[in-house]
């Protein structure tokens, strides 16, 4: 179509205004898509934190609490679980299995958590996925064994059969050192995108060993001591544990369960329905999210607008034009789409450019942020409503574009052919 | 004897809001005739012009070109047949910086299928009539492909002629068209487009208000005299 050719090339003729009109399209609508992109896969990879567990019991706090030093490592329990508890709910005939959580120590900022082989089993993240070892293997008899979270060993640099020191509370510096009893790194697990890779896994009677000798939060001095090799001697059994996460046999008992379990008489106890948790969760920081997307919706509106300035500001000087294209027989309608066309062209390079520029920088961006924030970007695809979102910004750009073109469409109805500037 | 080219019979017009701005009793321009018309600025001969290409519409009387009456026509038929029977060439600035000098000169054929098909019939297409025109028009080949700025103002004149006699239209106006050149390059370009306009067989009508170009066309004629409103006002 002849129109195209006679709008690239008047564009063609501006292209420094036209360039800096693509490059402010294109930089906002790659700004939305990061945001839409960073904002999904923040809600995805966080409700695919924990799955396929049924119930989260803690001691009586609020549900976002329990879930948040549960699942995600953040927080301190305000108490603790009784032994005899655990095993109680352990064993009832509704579930199918039980992971117990002890937390309180750790490594260099990285949560230590207590636990028994059951987690390597049964937990799940993801689309129901279970843990799997990248090297080595899970904890057994010996109670000063750890396996690591992927990002605990790639950030710190450990191997198997090194040999780790562990800290007494969740402080980033801890003054208190359990450095008379040693770990060894037994097995590294796979990348989860979750808290799991955050973690250092031990066994609960490793947990029980760091504290064995400890009097009112204090380590003993002198012949109170209990060393490693006395500790392994040791029946290492806890009194307490933090958290237990529960799988059933049927879903159809869950609320029968929480229901038992919240009514138990032996101490108060809180159980939670994790999926139920985490919505909550999400909607105290979705308005951040929401906010942010809202932010960018304004900076393409704002891009757009540039675009009707910058076609706008040229109209005038471009009177002359308008008239040899009458002049030659260009109708009044051929001048508005001319310059709808130009609107269209300018947001479409933009878009396109903007999608260029997203992927390249999903392609650097991946894997540090992956690594540092635990969020993978995939380069995948345009979702529908990616497209949606883009076809909106096209579809303003066409309706910004009626307004210079109603406009020269009158001017050069009154200009007629004889324009002398 | 055939109809003339273009025929005004009691014509008036005014814009709006403003005292009527012609008045011509009639006017007539035979086929293959080249009329100048002096008409000093302020007469009233842009306005003239816009009413025989058909982008104002008169208040009274009757402009018939071919034989067709404008009056009749809605704007978009005007428009249309405006771009099929008639070449414009004007003072200045008629090209499309951003366009080579071939595809400017063959814009009207993008607007005009009639004009495109009569090139090509001539010439085999529109490229080769726009190459065929500016070479007769003394244009160098090696300019056809710049930018149409990039050339000197009586060469820009040059394939502003051969825009508008390109696809043959019946009728090329010219607006002032040597105003911009020097006296030389004025009888030369006028020259060439005698003999161009002559060739595709279209009649020329040249409004100037330099009367010493008059002696060289078929017939000349003043606009104030044909047009009685300046007169009125004029008195």
């Amino acid at each position: 179509m002849y129109l195209l050719r006679l709008a690239l090339a008047s564009l063609n003729n501006r292209r420094f205004t036209a360039l800096l009109t693509v490059f402010a399209i294109a930089l906002s609508v790659c700004l939305l898509l990061a945001v839409e992109r960073v904002r999904n896969e923040t809600r995805a990879s966080f409700a695919s934190t924990i799955s396929g567990t049924d119930l989260v019991v803690g001691a009586r706090s609020g549900s976002v609490n329990l879930l948040l030093y549960s699942v995600f490592r953040i927080g301190n329990a305000t108490n603790n679980i009784r032994w005899d508890s655990y095993q109680r709910f352990a064993e009832h005939p509704r579930v199918a299995w039980a992971i117990p959580i002890s937390l309180g120590d750790s490594h260099r900022g990285y949560r230590v958590m207590g636990t028994s082989t059951a987690y390597f089993e049964h937990y799940r993240y993801g689309r129901k996925q279970p843990l799997l070892l990248a090297e080595g293997r899970a904890f057994e008899s010996d109670p000063f064994e750890v396996v690591l979270g992927a990002e605990v060993a790639s950030a710190l640099g450990y191997k198997l059969d090194d040999s780790i020191v562990l800290a007494h509370g969740v402080a980033r510096v801890s003054l208190v050192q359990h450095d008379d009893k040693p770990f060894r790194v037994v097995g590294v697990l796979q990348r989860t995108g979750t808290p799991v890779d955050r973690t250092l896994h031990i066994s609960l009677a490793g947990m029980e060993a760091l504290h064995v000798d400890w009097q009112n939060g204090m380590p003993a001095r002198g012949a109170g001591r209990v060393d490693a090799e006395q500790a392994r001697a040791l029946d290492l059994q806890p009194q307490q544990i933090t958290a237990v996460l529960l799988g059933l046999n049927s879903k159809i008992a869950t609320f029968t369960l929480q229901r038992e379990i919240n009514q138990y008489r032996g101490e108060p106890l809180l159980a939670i329905l994790p999926g139920v948790a985490l919505q909550e969760l999400w909607s105290l920081m979705g308005t951040a999210e929401k906010a942010l997307f809202v932010v960018s919706l304004f900076v393409v509106l704002t891009g757009l607008i540039g675009m009707l300035t910058a076609i706008l500001t040229s109209l005038n000087e471009r009177r002359r034009e308008m008239a040899i294209l009458r002049s030659v027989g260009a109708r009044p309608w051929h001048i508005a789409a001319l310059l709808i066309i130009e609107a269209f062209g300018l947001a479409l390079a933009g878009t396109l450019l903007g999608l260029a520029l997203l992927y390249i920088g999903i392609a650097i961006a991946q894997s540090p942020l992956q690594s540092l924030y635990g969020l993978y970007l995939p380069l995948a695809w345009p979702s529908a409503y990616e497209w949606g979102l883009l076809g909106a910004i096209l579809l303003a750009a066409l309706l910004m574009g009626s307004v210079p073109a109603w406009r020269a469409y009158r001017q050069s109805l009154a200009d007629g052919l004889s324009i002398r500037l | 004897m055939s109809a003339p080219l273009l025929a005004i019979d009691n014509l008036g017009f005014a814009w709006p809001r403003q005292a009527e701005l012609l008045d011509i009793p009639t006017f007539r321009l035979e086929r293959g005739e080249s009329l100048f018309l002096k008409g000093p600025s302020g007469s009233g001969k842009t306005t003239l012009l816009g009413l025989i290409g058909g982008v104002q519409k008169a208040g009274r009387g009757s402009i018939r070109l071919l034989d067709r009456d404008l009056g009749s026509m809605s704007a978009g038929a005007r428009d249309r047949f405006r771009v099929d029977h008639t070449g414009y060439i004007f003072q200045q600035f008629n090209l499309l910086p951003f366009l080579s000098v071939r595809e400017n000169v063959g814009l009207p054929c993008h607007f005009s299928p009639l004009r495109a098909e009569r090139a090509r019939k001539r010439h085999g297409s529109t490229d080769a009539a726009a190459a065929s025109l500016l070479e007769h028009l003394g244009l160098p080949p090696e300019l056809f492909e710049r930018r149409a700025d990039a050339l000197s103002i009586g060469q820009q004149q040059r394939v502003a002629a051969a825009r508008a006699l390109i696809g043959q239209p019946e009728l090329v106006i010219a607006d002032e068209p040597t105003s911009a050149l020097d006296a030389d390059s004025r009888e030369v370009f006028l020259q060439l487009l005698f003999s161009e306009c002559r060739a595709a067989g279209a009649s020329l009508l040249f409004v100037s208000h330099d009367q010493s170009l008059a002696p060289l066309f078929d017939r000349s004629l003043s606009l104030a005299e044909l047009n009685r409103a300046t007169r009125a006002v004029e008195c």
